[in-house]
């Protein structure tokens, strides 16, 4: 029985997951392969929220635009992977830092 | 609602999407040596779907996903034509590199794609597909010289910030969704106008955020010096344009009709972000050194009069459409003439190798001169005509100090580009330039071309067909 969990629990981790996915892209300073994770972080996030609102309102469009969120996130994740791989290629490093040859 | 309706209405899409799906599969049997022939595939399919979209009826279809309407119609044809562009003169610098490869032109084709589903979006689902398609092509597109360093930081930088946009653009649809009730434009402003709730200013400043990263506005500008420098030329010819468009629809359609009858709501985010990027546009470009970093900044301060466009509202719409054809084909004309511009084979990129130009190439500089007077705005070329639209629509909406602020920034702006032209045309040339290759060359001059005095054909055209297609916009 958990007759106290309400929409606005879900809401409350799905913000608390979003802003640390923020910030794991702004603080993080060593790895890019962390903003990728990151991302992800902030798209479930979403997720979450989407889901929580299609069953409090009993509305199923939420829930078929986190199938596509979940898609689209798998996309990204191919996408944003195959470019790290032609940076490390050309870099021989990931390091969020090295990523300065153009600035001003 | 018809499947019949549905699938009439979608052609154009249907026709980018299957033909992109079978032209990869002929790419993939001839290899990278069926380039120029997959090129002229993806022309064939963009020129096919421009008449199917200027051909269309218009309506509503998949249960008010998708909306044909004139002005969705007007941003198609403009950016089918567009991407053609783009392939031409991305299959001359791919040929010239020796780094030919049959993706090219199918990942433009699908970036199409993706901004014809976001000028036509009628729904928070739709919306997001759309945005996601463009903006993932556009990635693979901005780090597509695998072998450059440069091109691969530009697509990193750009997927990177691009993500992070999409995905507070998605939070912001989430919010909208649960406080609203509905994935539907429409819905949306109905339900808002009766309740209005700081939940849905909440998902709507998310909402706006994110796509003010797309169109690149302040401050949400600050991957796009770098992108523009690192990348391709051609796909920054591209990005510079076309995606920006299709953003500025989506996002006038949303607020207009998302959020009709609450404009109080929306109104001052859109004019501050407006302010915001004239003024770092102006300022901003003022440093550079790069030529396509002027040209980003330059970007960034153009989006600001895009926007005040959007800020006026109603009124603003036909003004958003005239003044995105002629910008797009002011930035087409400039990057054209950065890529036909090369000395021992390097591209030209900094802003004082362009010193002496006259005396090397006359044509080219006349092109850059009068696509640089046009972008800074002097009466009567084309940007003069796409600011005088925007501003008229402003004062209309009773907007003047901003309108005014917008003409002060510009002022600021002229600086830079005079600045070129002063080094075009009266300093000495350092060393002799190689023979500009003819399809840059060319689309370069037909750009100045049109900034004058082909833009009276132009207005004399078009003027009455984006006002009627505004008309029933927003509703």
């Amino acid at each position: 029985m958990t007759p106290d969990i309400g929409l606005a629990h879900f809401l409350a981790v799905s913000a608390i997951l979003f802003t640390i996915g923020v910030f794991g892209i702004f603080v993080n300073r060593r790895n890019i392969i962390i903003i990728l994770m990151s991302v992800e972080l902030i798209l479930l996030a979403v997720n979450i929220n989407f889901v929580a609102f299609s069953s409090y309102l009993h509305n199923v469009q939420g829930q078929v635009m986190a199938m596509f969120v979940l898609t689209v996130a798998a996309a990204e994740a191919a996408v944003g992977l195959a470019i790290l791989v032609t940076f490390f290629r050309n870099r021989g490093d990931i390091a969020v830092d090295d990523a300065s040859m153009m600035k001003g | 609602m018809d499947l019949n309706l549905s699938l009439q209405l979608s052609i154009p899409e249907l026709i980018l999407g299957i033909s992109a799906v079978l032209i990869l599969v002929f790419g993939a049997f001839r290899g990278d040596k069926g380039m120029t022939s997959v090129s002229a595939l993806c022309g064939v399919a963009l020129i096919a779907a421009a008449f199917a979209a200027a051909f269309s009826a218009f309506g509503k279809g998949y249960n008010g996903s998708l909306v044909v309407d004139g002005v969705a119609v007007f941003a198609k044809v403009a950016i089918y034509i567009a991407g053609l562009f783009i392939i031409v003169l991305g299959q001359g610098y791919f040929d010239r590199l020796n780094n030919r490869r049959f993706e090219f032109p199918i990942l433009i084709l699908l970036a199409t794609l993706g901004m014809s589903v976001m000028v036509s979006a009628g729904d928070l689902i739709a919306l997001y597909v759309g945005l996601e398609l463009q903006s993932l092509a556009l990635y693979v597109l901005a780090a597509f010289r695998r072998d450059d360093a440069r091109s691969s930081e530009a697509g990193l930088k750009y997927f990177v910030l691009g993500a992070l946009s999409s995905g507070l653009l998605l939070y912001g649809a989430s919010l909208i969704y649960g406080f609203s009730g509905s994935m539907n434009f429409v819905e949306i402003a109905r339900y808002t106008v009766a309740n209005p709730g700081v939940g849905l200013i909440f998902g709507l400043v998310f909402l706006i955020s994110g796509l003010a990263f797309k169109v690149s506005a302040a401050p949400f500008h600050m991957w796009t010096p770098d992108v523009y420098e690192g990348a391709p030329t051609p796909v920054v010819a591209f990005a510079a344009g076309a995606p920006k468009f299709a953003a500025m629809v989506l996002l006038a359609r949303v607020l207009q009709t998302g959020f009709e009858g609450s404009e109080h709501s929306w109104q001052q985010v859109i004019l501050a972000l407006s302010v915001l990027s004239f003024l770092v546009g102006g300022l901003g470009g003022l440093m550079q050194k790069d030529f396509k970093r002027l040209l980003a900044y330059s970007s960034i301060a153009n989006m600001g009069y895009a926007l005040l466009a959007i800020a006026a509202g109603q009124s603003g719409v036909a003004a958003l459409l005239l003044f995105f054809v002629m910008y797009m084909i002011d930035t087409l004309g400039l990057f054209s003439a950065q890529m036909a511009l090369k000395r021992n084979g390097e591209p030209v990129s900094r802003i004082d190798q362009l010193a002496g130009l006259a005396k090397l190439n006359m044509p080219l500089t006349i092109a850059i001169t009068v696509l640089a007077l046009s972008v800074l705005g002097m009466p009567p070329l084309s940007g003069f005509w796409s600011k005088y639209f925007v501003f008229g629509a402003a004062i209309q909406g009773g907007l003047w100090g901003f309108a005014a602020a917008g003409l002060v920034a510009s002022v600021i702006a002229a600086f830079y580009y005079l600045r070129i032209l002063k080094l075009m045309w009266f300093d000495a040339p350092p060393s002799d330039l190689d023979a500009a290759p003819a399809e840059a060359k060319w689309i370069s001059y037909a750009s100045a071309a049109f900034a004058f005095p082909g833009v009276a054909i132009f207005l004399w055209l078009a003027y009455d067909v984006a006002q009627r297609a505004a008309i029933g916009f927003g509703s």
